[in-house]
Protein backbone atom coordinates (compact mmCIF):
# COMPACT_ATOMS: atom_id res chain seq x y z
CA UNK A 1 0.00 0.00 0.00
CA UNK A 2 2.73 2.19 1.40
CA UNK A 3 4.94 1.48 -2.13
CA UNK A 4 1.81 2.50 -4.44
CA UNK A 5 1.18 5.84 -2.78
CA UNK A 6 4.93 6.62 -3.12
CA UNK A 7 4.88 5.11 -6.66
CA UNK A 8 2.27 7.58 -7.88
CA UNK A 9 2.79 10.66 -6.55
CA UNK A 10 6.37 10.35 -8.33
CA UNK A 11 4.56 10.87 -12.09
CA UNK A 12 1.29 12.92 -10.63
CA UNK A 13 3.55 15.61 -8.52
CA UNK A 14 5.39 17.71 -10.67
CA UNK A 15 5.32 20.64 -9.32
CA UNK A 16 4.17 22.90 -12.53
CA UNK A 17 1.35 20.74 -13.43
CA UNK A 18 -1.29 23.20 -11.63
CA UNK A 19 -1.96 26.49 -13.17
CA UNK A 20 -4.02 28.84 -10.73
CA UNK A 21 -7.63 28.88 -12.74
CA UNK A 22 -8.15 24.32 -12.75
CA UNK A 23 -11.38 23.35 -11.31
CA UNK A 24 -11.98 22.85 -7.70
CA UNK A 25 -12.26 18.95 -7.34
CA UNK A 26 -9.26 18.59 -9.50
CA UNK A 27 -7.29 20.66 -7.43
CA UNK A 28 -8.62 19.02 -4.18
CA UNK A 29 -7.84 15.72 -6.07
CA UNK A 30 -4.52 16.85 -6.52
CA UNK A 31 -3.86 17.98 -3.20
CA UNK A 32 -5.50 14.43 -1.94
CA UNK A 33 -3.03 12.78 -3.80
CA UNK A 34 -0.08 14.93 -2.61
CA UNK A 35 -1.19 14.95 0.81
CA UNK A 36 -1.23 11.14 0.97
CA UNK A 37 2.35 11.46 -0.61
CA UNK A 38 3.86 14.14 1.71
CA UNK A 39 2.38 12.09 5.05
CA UNK A 40 4.44 8.72 3.35
CA UNK A 41 7.57 10.15 3.30
CA UNK A 42 7.59 12.03 6.35
CA UNK A 43 6.39 8.51 8.17
CA UNK A 44 9.02 6.56 6.33
CA UNK A 45 11.78 9.18 6.75
CA UNK A 46 11.39 11.63 9.93
CA UNK A 47 11.67 9.62 13.00
CA UNK A 48 9.47 12.40 14.85
CA UNK A 49 6.38 12.58 13.11
CA UNK A 50 6.32 8.86 12.79
CA UNK A 51 6.34 8.15 16.58
CA UNK A 52 4.48 10.80 17.00
CA UNK A 53 1.80 9.17 14.22
CA UNK A 54 2.46 5.84 16.02
CA UNK A 55 0.92 7.61 19.25
CA UNK A 56 -1.99 8.36 17.54
CA UNK A 57 -2.34 5.01 16.20
CA UNK A 58 -2.21 6.27 12.70
CA UNK A 59 -0.58 5.20 9.80
CA UNK A 60 -0.75 7.30 6.70
CA UNK A 61 -3.45 4.50 4.77
CA UNK A 62 -5.57 6.64 7.26
CA UNK A 63 -5.75 9.85 5.27
CA UNK A 64 -8.31 8.74 3.00
CA UNK A 65 -9.77 12.45 2.20
CA UNK A 66 -8.70 16.09 2.45
CA UNK A 67 -11.02 16.01 5.94
CA UNK A 68 -8.62 13.84 7.42
CA UNK A 69 -6.12 15.79 7.74
CA UNK A 70 -7.24 17.15 11.28
CA UNK A 71 -6.59 13.54 12.88
CA UNK A 72 -2.34 14.58 12.10
CA UNK A 73 -0.21 15.90 15.04
CA UNK A 74 0.87 19.13 14.65
CA UNK A 75 4.57 20.70 14.19
CA UNK A 76 6.19 23.49 16.09
CA UNK A 77 8.82 25.74 15.92
CA UNK A 78 10.23 23.69 18.94
CA UNK A 79 10.52 20.68 16.95
CA UNK A 80 12.76 22.55 14.42
CA UNK A 81 15.17 23.75 17.45
CA UNK A 82 15.38 20.13 19.28
CA UNK A 83 16.04 18.94 16.07
CA UNK A 84 18.44 21.46 14.85
CA UNK A 85 20.23 20.75 12.53
CA UNK A 86 19.15 17.88 10.48
CA UNK A 87 17.23 15.93 12.00
CA UNK A 88 13.74 16.75 10.71
CA UNK A 89 14.99 16.08 6.89
CA UNK A 90 13.36 13.57 5.08
CA UNK A 91 16.02 13.51 1.98
CA UNK A 92 19.41 12.06 1.98
CA UNK A 93 22.25 15.21 2.43
CA UNK A 94 23.52 13.98 -0.66
CA UNK A 95 19.99 15.22 -2.65
CA UNK A 96 19.57 18.41 -0.34
CA UNK A 97 21.21 21.10 -3.15
CA UNK A 98 20.25 24.30 -0.33
CA UNK A 99 19.90 25.07 3.20
CA UNK A 100 18.52 28.47 4.76
CA UNK A 101 18.15 29.48 8.94
CA UNK A 102 16.03 31.77 10.27
CA UNK A 103 16.11 32.62 14.27
CA UNK A 104 14.38 29.77 16.31
CA UNK A 105 13.44 31.11 19.52
CA UNK A 106 16.50 30.92 21.79
CA UNK A 107 20.21 31.53 20.65
CA UNK A 108 20.59 28.58 18.10
CA UNK A 109 18.75 29.12 14.37
CA UNK A 110 16.40 27.25 12.84
CA UNK A 111 17.90 25.37 9.29
CA UNK A 112 15.29 24.48 6.96
CA UNK A 113 16.34 21.97 3.60
CA UNK A 114 15.34 22.30 -0.36
CA UNK A 115 15.78 19.14 -2.49
CA UNK A 116 16.67 20.36 -6.48
CA UNK A 117 12.92 19.48 -6.94
CA UNK A 118 12.31 21.96 -3.79
CA UNK A 119 13.92 24.86 -5.27
CA UNK A 120 11.66 24.67 -8.33
CA UNK A 121 8.80 24.47 -6.94
CA UNK A 122 10.08 27.54 -4.60
CA UNK A 123 10.99 28.98 -7.88
CA UNK A 124 7.63 28.15 -9.35
CA UNK A 125 5.28 29.87 -6.62
CA UNK A 126 7.24 32.77 -6.40
CA UNK A 127 6.74 33.41 -10.53
CA UNK A 128 3.34 32.75 -10.22
CA UNK A 129 2.94 35.31 -6.89
CA UNK A 130 4.73 37.91 -8.80
CA UNK A 131 2.70 37.27 -12.39
CA UNK A 132 -0.43 37.80 -10.14
CA UNK A 133 0.86 40.95 -9.62
CA UNK A 134 1.17 42.02 -12.75
CA UNK A 135 5.10 41.54 -13.87
CA UNK A 136 6.40 39.79 -16.14
CA UNK A 137 9.58 40.06 -18.70
CA UNK A 138 10.95 43.20 -19.44
CA UNK A 139 10.18 43.87 -16.12
CA UNK A 140 13.53 45.29 -14.34
CA UNK A 141 12.59 43.99 -10.30
CA UNK A 142 15.03 44.82 -7.44
CA UNK A 143 15.81 42.24 -4.79
CA UNK A 144 16.31 44.56 -1.75
CA UNK A 145 15.75 41.51 0.61
CA UNK A 146 18.82 40.53 2.83
CA UNK A 147 20.65 38.28 0.72
CA UNK A 148 21.97 34.79 2.68
CA UNK A 149 20.43 32.31 5.30
CA UNK A 150 17.11 34.06 4.77
CA UNK A 151 15.08 32.99 2.40
CA UNK A 152 13.64 36.68 1.52
CA UNK A 153 17.07 37.62 -1.09
CA UNK A 154 17.30 34.19 -2.77
CA UNK A 155 13.77 33.75 -3.12
CA UNK A 156 12.55 36.64 -4.65
CA UNK A 157 15.88 36.48 -7.15
CA UNK A 158 14.59 32.57 -7.98
CA UNK A 159 11.12 34.01 -8.64
CA UNK A 160 12.05 37.28 -10.52
CA UNK A 161 15.11 35.15 -12.53
CA UNK A 162 12.39 32.23 -13.30
CA UNK A 163 9.86 34.83 -14.58
CA UNK A 164 11.99 35.95 -17.05
CA UNK A 165 12.86 39.60 -15.60
CA UNK A 166 16.04 41.77 -15.15
CA UNK A 167 17.05 41.03 -11.62
CA UNK A 168 18.83 43.41 -9.59
CA UNK A 169 20.07 41.49 -7.08
CA UNK A 170 20.70 45.10 -4.54
CA UNK A 171 20.55 42.78 -1.03
CA UNK A 172 19.49 44.86 2.03
CA UNK A 173 20.78 47.71 3.33
CA UNK A 174 22.61 50.94 1.40
CA UNK A 175 19.48 53.25 0.83
CA UNK A 176 21.37 55.81 -1.00
CA UNK A 177 22.82 52.84 -3.62
CA UNK A 178 19.34 51.33 -3.96
CA UNK A 179 17.76 54.74 -5.30
CA UNK A 180 20.60 55.26 -7.66
CA UNK A 181 20.44 51.12 -8.67
CA UNK A 182 16.27 52.46 -9.17
CA UNK A 183 17.33 55.42 -11.29
CA UNK A 184 19.57 54.47 -13.12
CA UNK A 185 18.82 51.03 -14.45
CA UNK A 186 15.07 52.17 -14.59
CA UNK A 187 14.02 49.56 -12.12
CA UNK A 188 10.07 48.94 -13.03
CA UNK A 189 9.64 46.71 -9.30
CA UNK A 190 10.79 46.23 -5.62
CA UNK A 191 11.47 43.49 -3.49
CA UNK A 192 11.61 44.16 -0.10
CA UNK A 193 10.08 45.02 3.57
CA UNK A 194 7.30 47.40 3.29
CA UNK A 195 8.88 49.20 6.15
CA UNK A 196 12.11 49.72 4.45
CA UNK A 197 10.37 51.29 1.37
CA UNK A 198 8.89 53.63 2.65
CA UNK A 199 12.15 54.14 4.42
CA UNK A 200 13.42 54.43 0.84
CA UNK A 201 10.86 56.55 -0.15
CA UNK A 202 12.39 59.13 2.45
CA UNK A 203 15.50 58.44 1.82
CA UNK A 204 15.00 59.48 -1.69
CA UNK A 205 12.99 62.45 -1.10
CA UNK A 206 16.40 63.94 0.75
CA UNK A 207 18.22 63.07 -2.36
CA UNK A 208 15.66 65.25 -4.43
CA UNK A 209 14.72 61.81 -5.73
CA UNK A 210 10.72 62.02 -6.41
CA UNK A 211 9.79 58.06 -6.28
CA UNK A 212 6.82 59.14 -8.85
CA UNK A 213 9.53 60.41 -11.26
CA UNK A 214 11.00 57.05 -11.99
CA UNK A 215 10.03 54.16 -13.90
CA UNK A 216 8.89 51.85 -10.73
CA UNK A 217 5.09 50.41 -11.03
CA UNK A 218 4.86 47.95 -8.35
CA UNK A 219 6.30 46.44 -5.37
CA UNK A 220 6.26 43.30 -3.93
CA UNK A 221 6.29 43.63 -0.14
CA UNK A 222 6.81 41.05 2.62
CA UNK A 223 8.54 39.70 5.73
CA UNK A 224 6.49 41.31 7.90
CA UNK A 225 2.93 42.59 8.93
CA UNK A 226 1.36 45.77 7.43
CA UNK A 227 -1.58 47.54 7.58
CA UNK A 228 -4.01 48.93 4.77
CA UNK A 229 -2.92 52.33 5.97
CA UNK A 230 0.91 51.62 5.47
CA UNK A 231 -0.39 50.60 2.11
CA UNK A 232 -2.09 53.41 1.14
CA UNK A 233 0.90 55.91 2.61
CA UNK A 234 3.45 54.13 0.06
CA UNK A 235 1.13 54.67 -2.77
CA UNK A 236 0.47 57.93 -2.37
CA UNK A 237 3.94 58.92 -1.83
CA UNK A 238 5.67 56.41 -4.34
CA UNK A 239 2.78 56.44 -7.45
CA UNK A 240 3.59 52.55 -7.29
CA UNK A 241 1.02 49.69 -7.17
CA UNK A 242 1.98 47.61 -3.34
CA UNK A 243 1.54 43.99 -3.08
CA UNK A 244 1.30 42.03 0.15
CA UNK A 245 3.38 38.30 -0.25
CA UNK A 246 3.75 36.15 2.77
CA UNK A 247 5.66 32.98 3.75
CA UNK A 248 8.06 31.48 6.01
CA UNK A 249 11.19 29.90 5.95
CA UNK A 250 9.47 26.70 7.46
CA UNK A 251 7.57 25.93 4.74
CA UNK A 252 9.57 27.28 2.10
CA UNK A 253 10.34 31.02 2.08
CA UNK A 254 8.26 33.81 0.17
CA UNK A 255 5.62 32.83 -2.07
CA UNK A 256 3.69 30.47 -0.02
CA UNK A 257 1.11 33.30 -1.18
CA UNK A 258 0.32 36.51 -2.34
CA UNK A 259 -2.05 38.99 -3.22
CA UNK A 260 -3.43 39.36 -7.02
CA UNK A 261 -4.21 42.69 -8.34
CA UNK A 262 -7.90 42.58 -6.84
CA UNK A 263 -5.77 43.39 -2.89
CA UNK A 264 -8.97 40.97 -1.50
CA UNK A 265 -6.79 38.42 0.72
CA UNK A 266 -3.85 36.69 -0.70
CA UNK A 267 -4.06 33.87 -2.75
CA UNK A 268 -2.08 30.43 -1.04
CA UNK A 269 -0.41 28.21 -3.88
CA UNK A 270 -2.39 25.38 -2.56
CA UNK A 271 -1.05 23.36 -4.77
CA UNK A 272 1.93 23.46 -3.22
CA UNK A 273 0.51 24.77 0.73
CA UNK A 274 -2.30 23.28 2.76
CA UNK A 275 -4.12 25.90 4.86
CA UNK A 276 -5.87 25.07 7.61
CA UNK A 277 -7.22 27.67 10.45
CA UNK A 278 -6.75 26.84 13.78
CA UNK A 279 -8.41 27.86 17.38
CA UNK A 280 -5.48 29.06 19.00
CA UNK A 281 -5.46 27.86 22.30
CA UNK A 282 -7.01 24.47 21.57
CA UNK A 283 -5.78 23.69 17.95
CA UNK A 284 -9.18 22.30 17.35
CA UNK A 285 -10.33 23.73 13.28
CA UNK A 286 -12.53 26.74 13.04
CA UNK A 287 -14.73 26.79 9.95
CA UNK A 288 -14.28 29.64 6.90
CA UNK A 289 -14.15 32.99 7.44
CA UNK A 290 -13.34 32.43 11.39
CA UNK A 291 -10.08 33.90 12.67
CA UNK A 292 -7.75 31.45 14.30
CA UNK A 293 -3.69 30.79 13.89
CA UNK A 294 -3.13 29.55 10.31
CA UNK A 295 -1.47 25.81 9.99
CA UNK A 296 0.53 25.19 7.03
CA UNK A 297 1.50 21.77 5.58
CA UNK A 298 3.60 21.52 2.76
CA UNK A 299 1.98 18.98 0.48
CA UNK A 300 5.14 18.49 -1.95
CA UNK A 301 8.42 19.19 -0.08
CA UNK A 302 11.05 16.63 -0.27
CA UNK A 303 13.94 17.93 2.10
CA UNK A 304 11.89 19.01 4.66
CA UNK A 305 8.19 18.10 4.64
CA UNK A 306 5.74 19.70 7.32
CA UNK A 307 2.86 18.69 8.60
CA UNK A 308 0.35 20.98 9.92
CA UNK A 309 2.95 23.80 10.62
CA UNK A 310 1.72 26.27 13.36
CA UNK A 311 2.49 29.30 12.14
CA UNK A 312 1.36 31.45 15.05
CA UNK A 313 0.45 33.81 12.24
CA UNK A 314 -3.43 34.45 12.77
CA UNK A 315 -5.60 34.96 9.94
CA UNK A 316 -8.43 33.81 8.46
CA UNK A 317 -10.22 31.79 4.94
CA UNK A 318 -12.21 34.17 3.32
CA UNK A 319 -15.05 33.09 1.56
CA UNK A 320 -16.08 33.44 -1.69
CA UNK A 321 -14.49 33.21 -5.05
CA UNK A 322 -11.85 36.46 -6.11
CA UNK A 323 -12.96 38.37 -8.95
CA UNK A 324 -9.62 37.30 -10.56
CA UNK A 325 -10.59 34.07 -11.53
CA UNK A 326 -7.97 32.21 -9.47
CA UNK A 327 -9.16 29.01 -7.95
CA UNK A 328 -6.98 29.48 -5.03
CA UNK A 329 -7.95 30.24 -1.62
CA UNK A 330 -7.29 33.48 -0.38
CA UNK A 331 -6.63 34.00 3.41
CA UNK A 332 -7.10 37.28 5.04
CA UNK A 333 -3.90 39.64 5.24
CA UNK A 334 -1.95 39.09 9.00
CA UNK A 335 -2.34 41.35 11.52
CA UNK A 336 -1.04 39.46 14.81
CA UNK A 337 0.30 36.59 16.08
CA UNK A 338 -0.74 34.19 18.37
CA UNK A 339 2.77 33.93 20.27
CA UNK A 340 5.34 36.22 21.34
CA UNK A 341 7.01 36.87 18.04
CA UNK A 342 8.45 40.25 16.93
CA UNK A 343 9.18 40.97 13.44
CA UNK A 344 11.88 43.66 13.14
CA UNK A 345 12.99 44.82 9.60
CA UNK A 346 11.73 41.42 8.32
CA UNK A 347 13.93 39.40 11.35
CA UNK A 348 11.96 37.35 13.11
CA UNK A 349 12.65 38.39 17.01
CA UNK A 350 11.36 36.27 20.07
CA UNK A 351 11.82 37.86 23.74
CA UNK A 352 13.00 34.42 24.80
CA UNK A 353 16.34 35.54 22.27
CA UNK A 354 16.83 38.42 23.95
CA UNK A 355 17.04 36.29 27.36
CA UNK A 356 19.35 34.08 26.02
CA UNK A 357 21.66 36.86 24.80
CA UNK A 358 21.57 38.89 28.73
CA UNK A 359 21.40 35.62 30.28
CA UNK A 360 25.01 34.81 28.17
CA UNK A 361 26.93 37.98 29.13
CA UNK A 362 25.59 38.08 33.05
CA UNK A 363 25.15 34.77 34.32
CA UNK A 364 21.62 36.09 36.19
CA UNK A 365 19.12 37.72 33.97
CA UNK A 366 18.44 41.12 34.90
CA UNK A 367 15.06 42.81 34.37
CA UNK A 368 14.71 44.40 30.59
CA UNK A 369 12.20 45.63 28.51
CA UNK A 370 12.25 46.10 24.05
CA UNK A 371 10.99 48.87 22.93
CA UNK A 372 10.28 49.37 19.18
CA UNK A 373 9.51 52.50 17.65
CA UNK A 374 9.75 53.42 13.93
CA UNK A 375 12.31 56.27 12.81
CA UNK A 376 11.56 57.14 8.90
CA UNK A 377 9.94 53.70 8.33
CA UNK A 378 12.94 51.69 9.86
CA UNK A 379 12.27 49.66 12.91
CA UNK A 380 14.38 50.51 16.02
CA UNK A 381 14.69 47.70 18.85
CA UNK A 382 15.97 49.14 22.21
CA UNK A 383 16.71 46.95 25.26
CA UNK A 384 16.61 48.43 28.12
CA UNK A 385 18.17 46.55 31.31
CA UNK A 386 18.63 47.55 34.69
CA UNK A 387 22.05 48.02 36.56
CA UNK A 388 21.66 45.25 39.27
CA UNK A 389 24.42 45.36 41.88
CA UNK A 390 26.89 42.36 40.22
CA UNK A 391 26.84 44.14 37.07
CA UNK A 392 27.50 47.98 38.91
CA UNK A 393 31.40 49.18 38.68
CA UNK A 394 32.39 52.55 39.57
CA UNK A 395 34.70 52.55 36.77
CA UNK A 396 33.35 53.92 33.87
CA UNK A 397 36.17 51.42 31.24
CA UNK A 398 33.97 48.75 33.04
CA UNK A 399 30.51 49.77 32.75
CA UNK A 400 31.28 50.24 28.61
CA UNK A 401 32.94 47.12 28.68
CA UNK A 402 29.53 45.43 30.22
CA UNK A 403 27.36 47.68 27.26
CA UNK A 404 29.60 46.19 24.62
CA UNK A 405 29.54 42.61 25.96
CA UNK A 406 25.86 42.94 26.29
CA UNK A 407 25.71 44.69 22.42
CA UNK A 408 27.44 41.89 20.99
CA UNK A 409 25.79 39.27 22.57
CA UNK A 410 22.12 41.04 21.43
CA UNK A 411 23.69 41.16 18.19
CA UNK A 412 25.29 37.47 17.84
CA UNK A 413 22.08 36.29 19.13
CA UNK A 414 19.57 38.25 17.26
CA UNK A 415 21.20 39.23 14.11
CA UNK A 416 19.98 42.30 13.67
CA UNK A 417 21.46 45.06 15.64
CA UNK A 418 19.85 46.68 18.22
CA UNK A 419 20.77 49.52 21.01
CA UNK A 420 21.18 48.74 24.28
CA UNK A 421 20.47 51.14 27.29
CA UNK A 422 21.57 50.58 30.60
CA UNK A 423 18.83 52.07 33.49
CA UNK A 424 18.66 52.32 36.69
CA UNK A 425 17.32 49.72 38.94
CA UNK A 426 13.54 49.58 39.61
CA UNK A 427 12.72 51.58 36.47
CA UNK A 428 11.22 49.34 34.55
CA UNK A 429 7.47 49.25 34.94
CA UNK A 430 6.07 46.00 36.64
CA UNK A 431 2.55 45.00 36.59
CA UNK A 432 1.77 42.53 39.11
CA UNK A 433 4.82 41.47 39.84
CA UNK A 434 5.70 41.11 35.92
CA UNK A 435 7.77 43.24 34.28
CA UNK A 436 5.63 43.95 30.77
CA UNK A 437 8.73 42.78 28.35
CA UNK A 438 7.55 44.58 24.76
CA UNK A 439 6.36 47.56 24.22
CA UNK A 440 5.49 48.66 21.03
CA UNK A 441 5.53 52.19 19.98
CA UNK A 442 5.73 51.23 16.06
CA UNK A 443 2.99 53.25 13.98
CA UNK A 444 1.82 53.46 10.29
CA UNK B 1 44.61 55.00 54.99
CA UNK B 2 41.81 54.30 52.87
CA UNK B 3 38.96 55.76 52.53
CA UNK B 4 35.51 54.32 51.50
CA UNK B 5 33.84 56.12 48.14
CA UNK B 6 30.63 55.45 47.35
CA UNK B 7 29.36 55.44 43.69
CA UNK B 8 25.86 55.72 42.27
CA UNK B 9 24.21 54.53 38.76
CA UNK B 10 22.31 57.54 37.30
CA UNK B 11 20.76 57.53 34.07
CA UNK B 12 21.99 60.89 32.16
CA UNK B 13 18.63 62.45 32.55
CA UNK B 14 17.33 65.79 33.97
CA UNK B 15 16.87 64.88 37.75
CA UNK B 16 18.45 62.07 38.19
CA UNK B 17 20.99 63.78 40.34
CA UNK B 18 18.96 65.05 42.92
CA UNK B 19 17.18 62.42 44.41
CA UNK B 20 20.09 60.50 46.17
CA UNK B 21 21.29 64.18 47.02
CA UNK B 22 18.16 65.17 48.96
CA UNK B 23 18.05 61.78 50.48
CA UNK B 24 21.60 62.41 51.95
CA UNK B 25 20.33 65.90 52.73
CA UNK B 26 17.20 64.10 54.46
CA UNK B 27 19.47 62.05 56.94
CA UNK B 28 21.50 64.74 57.49
CA UNK B 29 24.66 63.22 55.85
CA UNK B 30 26.73 65.93 54.17
CA UNK B 31 28.74 65.45 50.92
CA UNK B 32 32.22 66.15 51.33
CA UNK B 33 33.55 65.82 48.22
CA UNK B 34 31.60 64.34 44.85
CA UNK B 35 32.75 63.34 41.36
CA UNK B 36 30.47 62.64 38.23
CA UNK B 37 31.85 60.61 35.23
CA UNK B 38 29.26 60.63 32.72
CA UNK B 39 28.64 58.80 29.19
CA UNK B 40 26.22 60.04 26.78
CA UNK B 41 23.78 57.68 28.22
CA UNK B 42 24.65 57.22 32.01
CA UNK B 43 26.90 58.76 34.81
CA UNK B 44 28.64 57.27 38.05
CA UNK B 45 28.11 59.32 40.62
CA UNK B 46 31.11 59.44 43.42
CA UNK B 47 30.47 60.80 46.67
CA UNK B 48 32.66 61.11 49.67
CA UNK B 49 30.41 61.47 53.02
CA UNK B 50 30.94 61.01 56.74
CA UNK B 51 29.15 58.21 57.61
CA UNK B 52 29.24 56.11 54.36
CA UNK B 53 27.48 53.16 55.90
CA UNK B 54 24.55 54.66 56.70
CA UNK B 55 24.38 56.86 53.48
CA UNK B 56 25.18 53.18 51.40
CA UNK B 57 22.04 51.50 53.44
CA UNK B 58 19.76 54.13 53.29
CA UNK B 59 20.49 54.47 49.63
CA UNK B 60 19.74 51.17 48.85
CA UNK B 61 17.19 50.83 51.36
CA UNK B 62 15.60 53.62 48.50
CA UNK B 63 16.74 50.95 45.30
CA UNK B 64 19.98 52.78 44.28
CA UNK B 65 22.64 50.74 43.31
CA UNK B 66 25.60 51.04 45.61
CA UNK B 67 29.40 50.25 45.34
CA UNK B 68 31.52 51.42 47.92
CA UNK B 69 35.22 51.20 46.67
CA UNK B 70 38.64 52.07 48.47
CA UNK B 71 40.34 54.93 47.19
CA UNK B 72 43.14 56.81 48.82
CA UNK B 73 43.45 60.58 49.83
CA UNK B 74 46.89 62.13 48.82
CA UNK B 75 48.29 65.31 49.78
CA UNK B 76 49.59 66.95 46.89
CA UNK B 77 52.00 70.20 47.61
CA UNK B 78 50.00 72.95 46.42
CA UNK B 79 52.42 74.95 43.91
CA UNK B 80 53.59 73.63 39.75
CA UNK B 81 54.81 70.32 39.70
CA UNK B 82 53.15 68.90 43.13
CA UNK B 83 50.91 66.48 41.33
CA UNK B 84 53.68 65.84 38.79
CA UNK B 85 56.15 64.59 41.38
CA UNK B 86 53.26 62.25 43.07
CA UNK B 87 52.52 60.63 40.15
CA UNK B 88 56.27 60.26 39.19
CA UNK B 89 56.89 58.32 42.62
CA UNK B 90 54.30 56.07 40.96
CA UNK B 91 56.03 55.53 38.18
CA UNK B 92 57.87 52.01 36.87
CA UNK B 93 55.55 50.39 40.03
CA UNK B 94 53.22 48.46 37.83
CA UNK B 95 50.12 50.29 39.96
CA UNK B 96 47.57 51.67 37.81
CA UNK B 97 45.27 54.91 38.71
CA UNK B 98 41.84 54.20 37.68
CA UNK B 99 40.68 57.39 38.06
CA UNK B 100 41.55 60.65 40.33
CA UNK B 101 39.55 63.90 41.08
CA UNK B 102 40.22 66.73 43.82
CA UNK B 103 38.82 66.93 46.87
CA UNK B 104 37.41 70.59 47.32
CA UNK B 105 39.02 71.72 50.52
CA UNK B 106 43.11 72.28 51.36
CA UNK B 107 44.67 71.43 54.62
CA UNK B 108 46.86 74.35 55.15
CA UNK B 109 49.00 74.51 51.38
CA UNK B 110 48.35 70.88 50.77
CA UNK B 111 45.81 69.80 48.11
CA UNK B 112 44.43 66.74 48.33
CA UNK B 113 43.44 64.67 45.87
CA UNK B 114 41.42 61.39 45.78
CA UNK B 115 43.26 58.46 43.97
CA UNK B 116 41.48 55.57 43.31
CA UNK B 117 44.14 52.98 42.23
CA UNK B 118 43.93 49.34 40.92
CA UNK B 119 46.24 48.26 43.95
CA UNK B 120 45.19 50.14 46.88
CA UNK B 121 47.81 48.80 49.20
CA UNK B 122 50.94 48.59 46.77
CA UNK B 123 49.97 52.06 46.18
CA UNK B 124 50.15 53.30 49.61
CA UNK B 125 53.45 51.35 50.83
CA UNK B 126 55.00 53.19 47.35
CA UNK B 127 53.91 56.83 48.33
CA UNK B 128 54.49 56.50 51.98
CA UNK B 129 58.14 55.51 50.85
CA UNK B 130 58.33 57.86 48.79
CA UNK B 131 57.80 60.72 51.41
CA UNK B 132 54.45 61.52 50.86
CA UNK B 133 51.41 62.17 52.42
CA UNK B 134 48.20 60.18 52.88
CA UNK B 135 45.03 60.87 54.91
CA UNK B 136 43.24 59.38 56.92
CA UNK B 137 39.49 58.87 56.71
CA UNK B 138 38.34 60.68 60.56
CA UNK B 139 40.90 63.29 59.51
CA UNK B 140 39.48 64.19 55.98
CA UNK B 141 35.68 63.95 57.52
CA UNK B 142 35.97 65.26 60.46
Amino acid sequence: MMNRILETSAADCHPLSVPDYTPADELRALQLKRLQAVVARAWQHVPLFRSRMDELGLTPDDIRSLADIVKLPFTQKSDLRDNYPFGLFASPMKDVVRLHASSGTTGKPIVVAYTQEDVDVWTSVLVRALAGCGLHRGDIIQVAYGYGLFTGGLGAHYGAEGLGATVVPASGGHADRQIMLMKDFGVTAMCCTPSYFLHLIDRAAEMGVNMKDLPIRAGVFGAEPWTDAMRQRIEELSGIEAFDIFGLSEIIGPGVGCECRRHSGLHIFEDHFYPEIVDPETGEPLPEGVEGELVLTTLSKQAMPMIRYRTHDMSRILPGKCECGRILRRIGRIGRRSDDMLIIRGVNVFPSQVETALLAVEGALPHYQIILTRSQGLDQMEVQVEITPQMFNDKIGAMQELHDKLQHSLDRVLGIRVRVSLVEAHTIERSEGKAKRVIDRRTV
Amino acid sequence: MKIQQISLFAENKPGHISAPARLLAKEGINIRALYLADTQEYGILRLIVADWQRAAELLEAQGFIVKVTEVLAVEVPDRPGGLADVLEALQGSGINIEYMYAFPYMRGDQAIIIFRFNDPDAAIERLQTAGINLVASEELLK
